[in-house]
C-alpha cells in the first residue's frame, strides 16, 4: 500500500469553494501522510473555477485536478460522476473522499456505483490500515453507532460534514487540467438552475452556532428574534423544528432532525422546542446546548447543558444584547 | 404509468436501543415495526401521481422490500394505503453493503419495464443513503436524488432539491429512479376499506439474488451518554448567568 495516492473531491457552488472542499481534503491529507502519496483533488465548475486551486493547496492538495467548462456551471451529477469515476479507475487511489453535503451525498454513491465500489457513507471517524478502511457511521437516527471495514481496492467513502475540519497545510497544488469524461450537455439528469434561498447567509451545517426556534416562537414574525440573536453571534445560522416548517414560517431546508437536517455546532440554542425525540436526533451531538423554554419539564432540558425556565419572547431580545456587550468585550 | 417504490422495514425509533448478544445488532424484543419514514413518504407520492392520471386504473403502483417474511406486514400496509400488489424478495440475515442490496432489487425491477422507481433518500436506521444510486446505474436509468417536489408528465419529470441555502431545479426524462426527502407527501393513514382490500392484493415471494458484501458490519454501540443537563434559572434575570457560563465555562462566546 505504500505510496498510493488519496483523492479528494473538492465541491464547489456558483463559483465558489465550499468548506466541504476543505475537509474532503484535509481527510485525505492525513491518509496521504500515512501511506506516503499525493493528494489529488479535483475541482469543477465553470469558466474560471481554476482560480479556486490555490486554496486546496493551502489545505493539502500535491495536485488539483481541474474540470472546467459551461456544462458545469450547475451541478452535474452525470458527467461529475463519470468523470471522477474515470481518474479513479485509471489512477491506483487508495481512498477516494467526498463530504456528505448535499452535493456530496449525491455524487459520492454515483462515482462508487460507476466504479463497482462499495460505499461508506455519513462517516464520522476513520481508520486506514493495510488493506482495509475501519469506519464508524451513526445509524437509527445517530442513536447507534456502527462500526464497519470496507474492503475495497478504493475505500470511497463519504464523510459527514463536520467530521474533519480543514486544515491548513500548504503543498504545491499543481494543477492539471482535465475534460468531461463524456458529453457533459448530454446528459439524461440537466440541472436546470440553482437558486439561492431567501435571507440564508451562513449555513446550518457549517455555522459554529445555531439558534434555532420551535412552536413556542409563537409566529413567523417573530423569528426576528431569533434571527436577531443569531446576528449577534456573527457566526450563526437559523434552525427551526417540523412544527415550524409545516406551519411554513420557515423553509423546510432550515429544518433540524430525523427527516431534516443533522448538524452538530458548538453551540445549539434551542428557543420554545420541546425536544421531541426526532428533533433530537438532529442535533444531540452538538457540543454545547442551551434550551429556553417556559415549561421546566420540557425534554429538551434533559439534554440542554443549560437551560433557562421563561418566556423566549422576552428571554432572546435581552440575551441578543447580552451576547452583543459580550462581543464586543472579546 | 407503472411505479414501483422500493420499501424497507425498520423499527420505530421512538425508543432507547438495546444491543444484542451478539454485537451487532439491536435487540428488537418489544420493538414495533413501520415502514422506513422517507420510504412512506415515496409510496404516498407515487399513490398521487397515479391518482393524477387521466386513467388512474390503467396505472400501477407495485411495493417492493428485501428481508424476511416479517416484511410482509410491511408490504401489506403501503397496499392498505392503495398500492395495488406487492413483492417480497426473501433473505433472511441482515445485510448491511447497499451494493448487495441495491444487486438484488435490480434485478427484481429489470423484469418489470417501469416508467419510475422511487426510493427514499435513506432508510432510518442503517441509513446507507445510497441504494437507490446503485440500483439506478444497475439500471443503466437516471436517477435524481433527494428531492422535495416532484411533477411527472408522459414523458418527463421536474424535481427540487434542497441544498445548504439553495435549491436545484432538475429535469429528466422517464423512465427514471428518484429518491425521496421530506416535504413531499405525508404518508395517508390506511382506511378500513384499504385494510380490507390489501388482504386480497396480490404478494409474490421470491428468492433475494444480493451481491457481495464487501462493507462489513463488526460492532453496533450506543453513543456514549450525554451529562444530564442543568437549568440555571428563570426568566430574563438567568441570561447574565448563561453569559458568562458560554464565555468561561464552554468557552464558545
Ligand atoms: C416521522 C416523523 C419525523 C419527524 N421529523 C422531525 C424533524 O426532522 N425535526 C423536528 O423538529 N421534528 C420532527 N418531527 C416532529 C416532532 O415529533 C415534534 O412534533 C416537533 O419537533 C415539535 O416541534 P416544537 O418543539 O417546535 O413544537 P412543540 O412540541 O409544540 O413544542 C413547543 C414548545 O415551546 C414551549 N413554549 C411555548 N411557548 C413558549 C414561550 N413563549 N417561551 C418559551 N417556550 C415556549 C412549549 O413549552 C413547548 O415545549 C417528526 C415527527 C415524525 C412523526
Ligand atoms: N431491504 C430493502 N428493501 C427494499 N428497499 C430498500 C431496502 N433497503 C433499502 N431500500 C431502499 O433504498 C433506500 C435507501 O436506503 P439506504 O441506502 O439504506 O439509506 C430506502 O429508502 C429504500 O427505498
Amino acid at each position: 500500500m505504500a505510496n498510493m495516492n488519496v483523492f479528494a473531491f473538492a465541491e464547489s457552488r456558483n463559483g465558489e469553494l465550499r468548506r466541504a472542499a476543505l475537509e474532503a481534503v484535509t481527510a485525505a491529507r492525513g491518509v496521504a501522510d500515512s501511506t506516503g502519496g499525493q493528494v489529488h483533488a479535483m475541482l469543477a465548475g465553470g469558466p474560471g473555477i481554476g482560480a479556486l486551486a490555490e486554496k486546496l493547496a493551502g489545505c493539502g492538495a500535491d495536485v488539483v485536478v481541474v474540470l472546467e467548462g459551461a456544462g458545469f456551471t450547475n451541478y452535474n451529477p452525470e458527467a461529475l460522476a463519470a468523470t471522477v469515476a474515470a481518474r479513479l479507475t485509471g489512477g491506483a487511489y487508495r481512498a477516494a473522499f467526498f463530504v456528505a453535503s448535499a452535493q456530496g451525498r449525491d455524487l459520492a454513491p454515483r462515482v462508487a456505483a460507476k466504479c463497482k465500489l462499495p460505499i461508506a457513507s455519513d462517516v464520522t471517524d476513520f481508520t486506514v490500515s493495510g488493506d482495509a478502511v475501519a469506519v464508524k457511521h451513526p445509524g437509527y437516527t445517530g442513536k447507534v453507532i456502527q462500526s464497519f471495514t470496507l474492503r475495497a481496492a478504493t475505500a470511497i467513502v463519504s464523510l459527514r460534514p463536520g467530521a474533519v475540519l480543514p486544515k491548513p497545510n500548504a503543498k504545491a497544488g499543481t494543477v492539471e487540467s482535465v475534460s468531461s469524461a463524456i458529453d457533459a450537455a448530454a446528459v439524461r439528469v440537466r440541472v436546470t438552475s440553482t437558486v439561492q434561498s431567501e435571507g440564508a447567509k451562513l449555513d446550518l451545517g457549517e455555522a459554529p452556532v445555531i439558534v434555532s426556534g420551535g412552536r413556542g416562537l409563537k409566529e413567523a414574525a417573530n423569528f426576528k428574534l431569533v434571527e436577531d440573536l443569531a446576528a449577534a453571534f456573527g457566526n450563526a445560522a437559523v434552525g427551526a423544528t417540523r412544527a415550524v416548517t409545516d406551519e411554513g414560517w420557515r423553509p423546510h431546508s432550515d429544518q433540524i432532525g430525523q427527516t431534516g437536517r443533522l448538524v452538530s455546532p458548538q453551540l445549539y440554542i434551542a428557543c420554545g422546542i420541546s425536544g421531541a425525540i426526532q428533533h433530537l436526533a438532529g442535533m444531540r451531538t452538538s457540543k454545547t446546548i442551551v434550551a429556553i423554554n417556559r415549561d421546566k419539564e420540557a425534554p429538551i432540558f434533559k439534554i440542554a447543558d443549560y437551560g433557562i425556565v421563561g418566556d423566549c419572547l422576552e428571554i432572546l431580545p435581552v440575551l441578543t444584547a447580552a451576547v452583543k456587550e459580550a462581543k464586543k468585550g472579546a | 404509468m407503472k411505479i414501483a417504490v422500493l420499501i424497507k422495514r425498520v423499527p420505530d425509533m421512538d425508543v432507547r436501543f438495546k444491543i444484542a448478544p451478539s454485537g451487532t445488532a439491536v435487540d428488537e424484543s418489544g420493538l414495533k415495526f413501520d415502514i422506513s419514514d422517507f420510504d412512506g413518504y415515496a409510496v404516498e407520492a407515487a399513490l398521487q401521481i397515479k391518482e393524477k392520471q387521466a386513467d388512474p386504473a390503467s396505472s400501477e403502483v407495485v411495493v417492493i422490500s428485501l428481508g424476511p417474511d416479517v416484511v410482509q406486514e410491511t408490504l401489506r400496509k403501503a397496499m392498505s394505503m392503495g398500492a395495488d400488489r406487492a413483492v417480497q424478495l426473501k433473505y433472511d440475515t441482515p445485510l448491511h453493503d447497499s451494493s448487495a442490496i441495491a444487486a438484488a432489487l435490480a434485478a427484481e425491477l429489470k423484469t418489470g419495464s417501469y416508467d419510475l422507481i422511487m426510493f427514499g433518500r435513506m432508510s432510518i436506521d442503517t441509513a446507507n443513503q445510497s441504494t437507490g444510486t446503485y440500483v439506478a446505474e444497475l439500471l443503466g436509468v437516471p436517477i435524481i436524488t433527494a428531492i422535495s417536489q416532484l411533477t411527472t408528465s408522459d414523458r418527463q419529470l421536474t424535481a427540487r432539491r434542497e441544498l445548504e441555502g439553495a435549491y436545484e431545479l432538475i429535469e429528466c426524462d422517464l423512465p427514471a429512479a428518484v429518491s425521496i426527502d421530506e416535504g413531499i407527501a405525508r404518508p395517508r393513514y390506511p382506511s378500513l376499506k384499504g385494510i380490507m382490500a390489501a388482504k386480497k392484493k396480490p404478494l409474490e415471494t421470491k428468492p433475494a439474488q444480493v451481491g457481495e458484501e464487501r462493507y462489513k458490519l463488526d460492532k453496533m454501540e450506543l453513543p456514549p451518554e450525554r451529562a444530564a443537563g442543568r437549568i440555571i434559572g428563570e426568566g430574563k434575570d438567568a441570561v447574565p448567568e448563561l453569559v458568562r457560563l458560554l464565555k468561561e465555562e464552554a468557552k464558545v462566546l
